[in-house]
């Protein structure tokens, strides 16, 4: 009876917290919303831990507030003298148990979950014909961008990771210069990206970026990692498969001839930017200093957080210490004129795979 | 030396206090120092605040808010929550177990002007120009490469002021364990007094890797070691467990003598004993020994694997007993009572939501999958200051009013202190109880600042605000504290009319002997008992008056910390300039000749004789 009291009483309490906690927060970002199977594990058990702890919270605010009320001095009298009750082993027996049971209520799924998200055993596994069966990305974290190398793929790209649906995608994670963490609030935890080893887990993506309001996932970078770690965002891109296969095949069509939007735009790029970045995402990470700048006119940002037109991309090229201290990038304002730039920029958001 | 107050020039004053061993002022020395980083501490908090009320502000710049972060959370850890609770600890503690002084006088002074002279280290660095900047953490790879000498200030200055915490607990350890009255077995300690013990034991094990890290840090700083370069094989990764493995224990470092005041609280405004002391002692040593298993909790998402992560999220979970134990029997104290809601009783009464809301949040971030959402996020933020706010710094402040009758001999206004908990409890919630939601909505922490159109800007508003509420709260603390110290009223031994342990038998503040004589302790609440049985003093001394032993003071300690603040230039500044070796050299020398001063001088001290100490006892009017 007692036992069965209990479980209703959670059940509902969880039922009122999806309500509560559900409505809140932002689809793109929110971990509330989780857009994925690895999310939607990590919420459960968030729901669950809320639901125990609520409950804790509640009890001991409502014997609180009895005793408040009840055994105040001003009701009792100056001169009452209370008893001096010692101790009770019954009572601090029950309060040792009953914390000891709902601890293990949530060390049982946390336990499980550790080890379900910990699983990356099936990263190498090829078919009969020695192709990898899952998709793998490499992620490079840099001050203060985000490479993704698809090495199965032959493809890199920065900023903006594009993934396919429905799949476990899984992910090799390292830092090139200070630590920093791989974070998509909506679809999955994080994981530190470290100076000297690689970090692997995997994440699901079950919503399509599409419907979103920007039509990206929001990606942060969690570590501090110096001045500009507020600003060190990336975007997520989600496909269905087919899609996913078709932007694969034009990222690899990059490495030959592309279509230039502006030529002039070409020439000063090649004059000015081609030392550290490529535009052509055939390749592997670390190739180049800066990003990948093969899809730029795809992209949602300028460096991440900006707003992805030509104005701000010519004020960002001009000084990009004042919009993101500390970076590795140069100003060009006293380089290039304004000409130049214009036709610069011009060049860069023709860079585009998606038609 | 007579206990008769004699007017002092300015000097005199100042050479009193720069050279005393006494371990009541001392302990007000602590109170000061730490208030006075307090103060700074709590400046950064309001100029963080103020760059986050709106999206996208340009107040402060990225490089000053991440010296701002980094030094806010520095200065309140190490300069003013652990110094203010040394303070508590010094000017209560050997009242509390009837003893005349601390077991090492001079350790003692020491161990506060390394403090003291630390945090002038550290926070010299604002005026140097050049700041620690890779939060209070300082995570390897960042901190190694941070430009310029901030990390510098960071790793010497927290040296030095570590080197006294670290003599600050062993010198509570052997007070405690050696200098108990007759009578006063380990399990009639009053709380306050068990988790000083437990929590100096802990700063015993918690300060040494501490002193390593730094120890390291400094040299790959400064001499070109490569313990963390990971590009010569070093690991940053180890800076991480050897930082938790001080860092974790160190929130219970914090967080025990909290428990300590609190229960002291409790006890003495419900005019009941503590409810299941013995079950309080046995969770506050499991809670100090559980300290030290599970500071990999901060490392869920280095990524050590699976097995690592599922045994470290069980062991946090399982400090949530004991903690649990706990606030279940403050409840019990309560109840059955007869509670007077004081400013300190408020506070504590504050506290029990508080600090549970804080704890379970605690439990949440143990399990480690949930962790991969929440960990550097604002959930985080709000869950350490659910518990540092509403334990220490509740604890700090209810202690304050709780003491300041003890330590100074006049008492806290109690309206003004009312309307101070108010503006800091509402405050506080307003300021942290969103940003819980701020973290699940995906808003990292450490942010200098953040873009429009997130869904982040209403709730950190209301955070902003919250906080400047609670620096009004700090404000009317120290109008009060103006108020009250000009207009000085005297007050008895037990100003708030129920105090049950050794502390309230004696005058307020206590004359520098303490105890006419020791003591006799016949059970837990030694006071209460007495006062029961009708011994209005609530004093039984255990032997005769008699000549009492006293130590000298001395400017040493305060001369061999100056040295070693001279050698921390030294060694900063001994690569780029010519003076640095030397600066280095006369710095150390200083100090070992202070040392070797002090060996060699053969100081015994002196003794009080009876026939004064009877004189003062007529004067005060006879002890029963």
């Amino acid at each position: 009876m007692m036992k069965g009291l209990k479980k209703w009483r959670l059940f509902s309490l969880l039922a009122v917290l999806t309500v509560f906690l559900a409505g809140c927060g932002q689809e793109e970002l929110s971990t509330l919303l989780p857009a994925g199977q690895v999310g939607r594990d990590q919420f459960n058990l968030l729901l669950l831990s809320s639901g125990i702890m609520l409950l804790v919270i509640i009890v001991v605010v409502v014997i609180y507030l009895f005793a408040l009320v009840r055994f105040r001095r001003s009701k009792l009298g100056e001169d009452f003298i209370p008893e001096q009750v010692e101790g009770s082993h019954k009572l601090e027996l029950v309060w040792t148990i009953i914390p000891i049971l709902l601890i293990l209520l949530l060390a049982v799924p946390t336990v499980y979950y550790t080890y379900k998200l910990g699983d990356v055993s099936a990263m190498g596994a090829v078919d009969d014909d020695g192709n990898p069966e899952n998709l793998i990305v490499d992620v490079t974290a840099k001050l203060y961008w985000w490479e993704f190398e698809y090495p199965d793929l032959g493809i890199v790209t920065a900023q903006e990771l594009v993934v396919p649906m429905d799949e476990k995608v899984y992910f090799n994670l390292i830092a090139a210069d200070v630590k920093h963490s791989f974070w998509i609030p909506a679809v999955g935890g994080k994981l530190d990206t470290n100076v000297e080893n690689v970090n692997k887990f995997y994440l699901v993506f079950e919503k399509d970026s599409k419907d979103l309001k920007d039509g990206v996932f929001y990606g942060k970078c969690a570590e501090l990692c110096g001045p500009s770690h507020a600003l060190m965002d990336f975007k997520v891109k989600t496909l269905p498969r087919g899609e996913f296969d078709q932007w694969v095949t034009s990222m690899q069509a990059t490495g030959d001839s592309q279509i230039v939007a502006n030529d002039q735009g070409e020439e000063v790029f090649n004059q000015s930017c081609i030392g550290c970045h490529a535009v052509s995402a055939v390749g592997e990470s670390n190739e180049k200093q800066g990003p990948n700048l093969a899809t730029f006119g795809d992209r949602n940002r300028v460096a991440g957080f900006m707003d992805h037109d030509k104005e701000t991309l010519i004020d960002w090229i001009k000084d990009t210490q004042k919009y993101k201290p500390g970076n590795k990038m140069p100003g060009f304002g006293s380089q290039l004129s304004n000409q130049e730039l214009d036709a610069l920029a011009e060049y860069l958001m023709g860079l585009s795979v998606e038609k | 030396m007579s206990s008769v107050a004699q007017k002092k020039g300015f000097g005199a004053t100042l050479w009193d206090w720069l050279t005393t061993v006494d371990h009541k002022k001392i302990g007000i020395l602590y109170f000061l120092g730490g208030g006075f980083f307090f103060v700074i501490g709590g400046i950064e908090a309001m100029l963080i605040r103020w760059q986050l009320h709106k999206p996208n502000n340009d107040f402060v710049s990225a490089g000053l808010y991440n010296d701002l972060i980094t030094m806010h959370g520095t200065t309140m850890i190490f300069l003013a929550a652990m110094p203010i609770l040394f303070g508590f600890m010094n000017a209560i503690v050997p009242l509390q177990i009837g003893a005349r002084d601390v077991a090492f006088p001079f350790l003692n002074s020491l161990g506060f002007w390394m403090f003291f002279m630390g945090g002038l280290f550290l926070n010299i660095s604002w005026i140097y120009g050049e700041v620690p900047d890779a939060g209070w953490t300082s995570y390897a790879s960042l901190s190694l490469a941070s430009q310029g000498h901030g990390i510098d200030f960071y790793a010497i200055g927290l040296q030095i002021a570590g080197g006294g915490t670290l003599m600050a607990g062993i010198n509570f350890l052997v007070t405690i364990i050696n200098m108990r009255a007759p009578g006063m077995t380990y399990m009639r300690m009053p709380l306050f007094t068990w988790t000083t013990f437990i929590a100096s034991a802990m700063i015993l094990f918690a300060f040494p890797p501490l002193t390593i890290g730094l120890f390291l840090l400094t040299f790959d700083r400064m001499f070109g070691g490569n313990f963390f370069n990971h590009e010569m094989g070093g690991n940053t990764i180890i800076w991480e467990h050897i930082f938790w493995i001080f860092g974790h224990p160190e929130v219970y470092i914090l967080i025990l003598p909290a428990f300590g005041i609190f229960s002291e609280i409790f006890s003495i405004f419900s005019r009941k004993r503590l409810f299941g002391y013995p079950s309080m002692v046995f969770a506050t040593v499991l809670i100090g020994f559980l300290g030290f298993m599970v500071w990999a909790h901060h490392m869920f998402t280095v990524g050590l694997g699976p097995t690592a992560n599922a045994i470290f999220a069980v062991a946090t979970m399982a400090i949530a007993v004991p903690t649990g134990v706990k606030i279940f029997n403050w409840l019990l104290t309560i109840w059955g009572g007869s509670i007077k809601v004081t400013t300190p009783m408020l506070y504590a009464l504050g506290f029990i939501p508080s600090f549970v809301m804080g704890g379970v949040t605690g439990v949440m971030q143990g399990a480690a999958p949930l962790d991969y959402q929440l960990h550097d996020s604002y959930f985080i933020v709000a869950h350490f200051h659910y518990v540092i706010v509403g334990g220490v710094v509740l604890a700090i402040l209810a202690g304050t009013h709780l003491y300041w009758p003890k330590m100074f001999g006049t008492m806290l206004n109690e309206t003004l202190g009312k309307i101070e908990f108010w503006f800091f409890f509402i405050g506080f919630h307003m300021t942290f109880l969103i940003q819980h939601w701020l973290g699940f909505w995906g808003m990292p922490r450490r942010v200098w600042k953040f873009m429009p159109e997130q869904g982040w800007d209403f709730a950190n508003l209301i955070s902003t605000i919250g906080a400047f509420l609670m620096a009004v709260g700090v404000i009317v603390l120290v109008v009060n504290v103006i108020i009250t110290s000009v207009k000085n009223v005297r007050v008895g031994n037990d100003p708030w009319g129920d105090g049950r342990t050794l502390e309230w038998a004696i005058e307020s503040p206590p004359i520098y002997y303490n105890f006419s004589a020791t003591p006799l302790v016949r059970g837990l609440d030694s006071v209460w008992i007495e006062k029961m049985e009708g011994n209005a003093s609530g004093f039984t001394p255990a032997e005769p008056v008699k000549d009492i032993h006293m130590p000298n003071g001395s400017i040493i300690p305060f001369l061999m910390t100056l040295g070693m603040f001279i050698a921390g230039f030294g060694a900063m500044f001994r690569t780029e300039t010519e003076w640095g070796l030397g600066l280095l050299i006369f710095g150390l020398a200083f100090t070992f000749v202070s040392m070797a001063a002090r060996s060699l001088q053969d100081d015994t001290g002196y003794y009080i004789k009876k026939e004064e100490i009877l004189r003062d006892l007529k004067r005060k009017g006879g002890q029963k």
